[in-house]
């Protein structure tokens, strides 16, 4: 196993090297200038030469590639053009947002999306089963900002339980930052419990028709039992699986959740910089997304060997 | 023991998230003299001299003091100032202090804080460039007094001195002014009614300033820029909700009170509510501007910029774009209607879709067919209809148009590239000016005609220029407007922008607060704020 975990950490660097190489090509061949946005309206192209020399922009490509992945060695993620802070620094700031964000989305997605799944398989055909499978459907038919709307002019402007908008840090009172947390995760979840209570059933009802479970039953198990300790034990595989990609896409991809509730996020953030060309920023922060998304992956590999012993590395 | 349901199981624990969801709680306390606003952007860079960008020019206006400032007449009031004169020969300015004033950090604002400060603003802004070009010397005269001495006589110094937009002559301590001025300062001690609360400055979620209480108001009621500067809440933070409905959804709610800029589609909805109140506070507005680019043919021809000035027509733009009638007006005054400058001297005709005589000039002009490469911008709301009514003018008074769609940063970035339209440059753009910065021909930027030194666009004409410096160097208004109307008329015979009208932002604010400056900045000293 340790091998294996080796040998595939070993194997995320030439991914991350793809990836920086990509990206900042990408920012490169996109139009747009940083030094034009910093100077401004009334700037002459004198002013914005020489902040785009003062940023290092006038060197060739390939010098400036160099000079960021040796930064990135040392651990210096460099400076924001337009903030005037370290990138890590601006990072730091945002990832708590964005991980609260994923993993109460995640939480609340499994803790319905599971059950709900469960439920459809074990009255297959039933009017539940339906009912399960018409809000899978809708789920991913309807965008994420229009759910967004619709829970904010229910539950915030109607209603007035909840807040329109905004992120309360965990330090600053446990109560604060939930609240604020609800509906985002709500409207994100609507999606990820769709996909992962479609991938339930299927995979359970997959496993209910296996003879070791014909088994269980004869032996006189409760169908609490069969389904929970047999059923759902040998469905899991695809289900871990699914949850995995989801926190890797869910903290990629809370852009518009995060725009539409106004939390100060990843995604933000990302959304922030690229439109106004600050390379340094859309580069680390693609690049952090990117080996989440790596390791995640490793993770969910790993996990196969507890769920399902037949599987060794 | 009877088996267990796993239905019942399975949906306990359903009923367990979904009780965690219903765990809500009351909303979030709210301090009563804590006004919360959402400005028209993010405050991402907060050096006012470095940039010209307009949310760093409202920072600007919270954290520091200017000498002069405009009032709601659009008169130059003594601001920081307590008094001053001008020497008989018009070449010298003594100017005193007020008593009182202080930094942030407690210290005393000294005369050499402020020379140190003209000229860091004079090195970086265009206006403060024209107007140092008249200085001789900044003397030190004593720690409140100092003199500005003039090589010649002009009126541009308590213009300039007393400018309300970008980039505004604001006041620093000496060791933050001697910053290089193309370097961004790192210390924001200011003299202003306000403090920047550098430690709670998040980009991207808000920047907070707090009451200045040592700061000393103007005994003046508050007028425009001038006049004391009250601070009646104790904190105001600008909240960054970059989601224009979420932030409508807020006010609404009662999270925020105020919204600098919302869009003219969402004003119906904030009508309607009892809570909301739309609030005029800048009547001066803004104009739209095409600008085209004087080096690339065709519009290095004259006779083919000036077709433009009688093919296009105010209303299409103003219409496609605002819509409603009562946040637009047509005119054809290119210092904005309104203000002391306007006139429409020079404009008889013109701005009024004549489409024959615009052909005559194309025909007269050799237009030879070449596609004019418009740059449309897609991104900004305020914007991004100009750019198709602009090429349907166009094509009717006989241009081929090739429209190119692109983000407003892509834009920016063009607009600075002197390479030909079909190598990555550009014919032609639109863009919006604050009126505030149009004022005059000196500090009206698209009508610098310094060639390679004039803003993108370059455009090159000796007399413009010297119409702009006679400007500078008259000292009488008479002398002055007669002046700006000789600029407006050679300005129709070298055209290096065709203006497209005014139009008018209101902000929207909730009804408990009130007392909110008509000014051409939004600004919140006077402003009070009463329960929720």
């Amino acid at each position: 196993m340790l091998a294996y975990l080796g040998k595939r950490l070993v194997a995320t660097i030439p991914v991350m090297a793809v990836v920086a190489i990509f990206v900042f090509s990408m920012l490169r061949l996109t139009p747009g200038d940083p030094a034009s946005i910093i100077a401004g309206a009334a700037a002459t192209s004198q002013e914005i030469v020489e902040i785009r020399a003062r940023l290092g922009l006038d060197r060739p490509i390939i010098a400036q590639f160099f000079v960021w992945i040796g930064n990135m060695f040392s651990g210096d993620f460099g400076e924001s053009f337009f903030f005037k802070k370290q990138v890590a620094e601006l990072i730091a700031d945002r990832i708590e947002p964005t991980l609260a964000l994923a993993l109460t989305t995640m939480l609340l997605s499994i803790a319905i999306a599971v059950p709900m799944g469960v439920v459809a398989a074990y009255r297959q055909g039933t009017w539940i089963d339906r009912l399960v499978m018409g809000f899978s459907v809708l789920g991913f038919s309807v965008p994420v900002f229009v759910i967004g709307y619709i829970l904010i002019f229910v539950f915030a402007i109607e209603l007035n339980w909840l807040p329109v908008q905004g992120y309360q840090p965990l330090a600053e009172g446990f109560w604060g930052f939930l609240e604020r947390l609800i509906l985002p995760s709500l409207t994100l979840s609507v999606i990820y419990v769709a996909l992962i209570a479609r991938i339930t059933r299927t995979s359970v009802l997959e496993v209910l028709g296996e003879d070791y479970i014909r088994t269980a039953r004869a032996k006189g198990l409760t169908n609490y039992a069969v389904l929970m300790r047999h059923a759902l034990r040998n469905a899991a595989v695809p289900i871990v699986t699914v949850i995995g990609l989801g926190i890797a896409l869910l903290i990629g991809g809370v852009v518009v959740t995060e725009s539409v509730f106004s939390i100060p996020g990843l995604g933000r953030l990302t959304v922030d910089a690229v439109l106004a060309r600050d390379y340094p920023t859309v580069q680390a922060v693609i690049l952090l997304f990117s080996a989440v998304y790596v390791l995640l992956n490793l993770a969910v590999d790993i996990l196969y060997t507890f769920l399902d012993p037949r599987i060794r590395y | 023991m009877p088996p267990r349901n796993p239905l019942r199981s399975l949906s306990l624990l359903t009923l367990f998230s979904g009780a965690a969801l219903a765990l809500t709680a009351a909303p979030p306390a709210v301090a009563q003299t804590t006004l919360r606003a959402v400005m028209h952007s993010d405050l991402k860079i907060v050096d006012p001299i470095w940039t010209t960008a307009y949310i760093v020019r409202n920072h600007g206006y919270m954290v520091y003091d200017t000498l002069f400032a405009t009032d709601a007449s659009g008169q130059i009031k003594p601001q920081m100032v307590d008094n001053y004169d001008l020497s008989p020969d018009k070449l010298t300015y003594t100017m005193t202090l007020r008593d009182g004033l202080l930094w942030h950090d407690g210290k005393p604002v000294t005369a050499e804080d402020c020379v140190a400060s003209i000229k860091r603003w004079g090195a970086k802004d265009a206006t403060g460039q024209k107007m140092m070009s008249f200085v001789k010397d900044l003397q030190v005269v004593d720690a409140k007094t100092f003199r500005i001495v003039l090589n010649a006589p002009t009126g541009l110094v308590l213009t300039a001195l007393g400018k309300p937009s970008s980039a505004v002559p604001f006041m620093m301590p000496k060791r933050v002014a001697e910053t290089n001025p193309n370097e961004q300062i790192s210390d924001f001690t200011g003299s202003g009614p306000f403090v920047f609360k550098r430690d709670e400055w998040k980009p991207g979620d808000k920047a907070v300033y707090v009451k200045f209480d040592k700061y000393k108001p103007r005994a003046e009621p508050a007028s425009g820029l001038a006049g004391g500067k009250v601070v009646k809440v104790d904190r105001v933070e600008w909240k960054a909700i970059a989601d224009q409905q979420t932030a409508v959804n807020a006010l609404l709610a009662g999270e925020i009170d105020y919204i600098e800029a919302p869009k003219h589609d969402l004003l119906p909805v904030m009508r309607k509510d009892a809570n909301i109140k739309l609030v005029d506070w800048n009547p001066l507005g803004n104009q739209y501007a095409f600008r085209y680019n004087t080096t690339a043919k065709p519009f290095d021809n004259v006779k083919i910029r000036e077709a433009l000035l009688y093919a296009f027509n105010q209303e299409d733009f103003l219409q496609a774009v605002i819509g409603d009638k009562q946040y637009y007006k047509e005119c054809k005054a290119l210092f904005v209607c309104g203000t002391p400058l306007a006139s429409t001297k020079g404009m008889d005709g013109r701005l009024e879709s004549n489409f024959k005589r615009a052909q005559a000039l194309l025909k007269e002009g050799g237009y030879d067919g070449t596609p004019i490469v418009l740059m449309h911008s897609t991104d900004l709301d305020v914007l991004t209809n100009l750019a198709p009514v602009a090429k349907s003018l166009m094509e009717r008074a006989g241009f081929k148009v090739d429209m190119q769609s692109m983000d407003w940063q892509s834009v920016v970035a063009r607009r600075a590239k002197k390479d030909p339209p079909t190598q990555g440059g550009w014919h032609a753009f639109l863009t919006s000016w604050v009126s505030a910065d149009i004022l005059n021909p000196v500090s009206t930027a698209f009508l610098n005609s310094s060639c390679d030194k004039a803003l993108f666009g370059w455009p090159c004409d000796t007399e413009l220029e010297k119409l702009r410096d006679d400007f500078a160097r008259a000292t009488d208004p008479a002398q002055q407007k007669a002046i700006a109307e000789a600029v407006q008329v050679r300005f129709t015979q070298y055209p290096t922008h065709v203006h497209l009208g005014q139009w008018y932002q209101p902000g929207a604010s909730r009804k408990n607060v009130d007392g909110y400056v008509t000014a051409p900045v939004p600004v919140f000293w006077n402003v009070t704020k009463t329960g929720r």
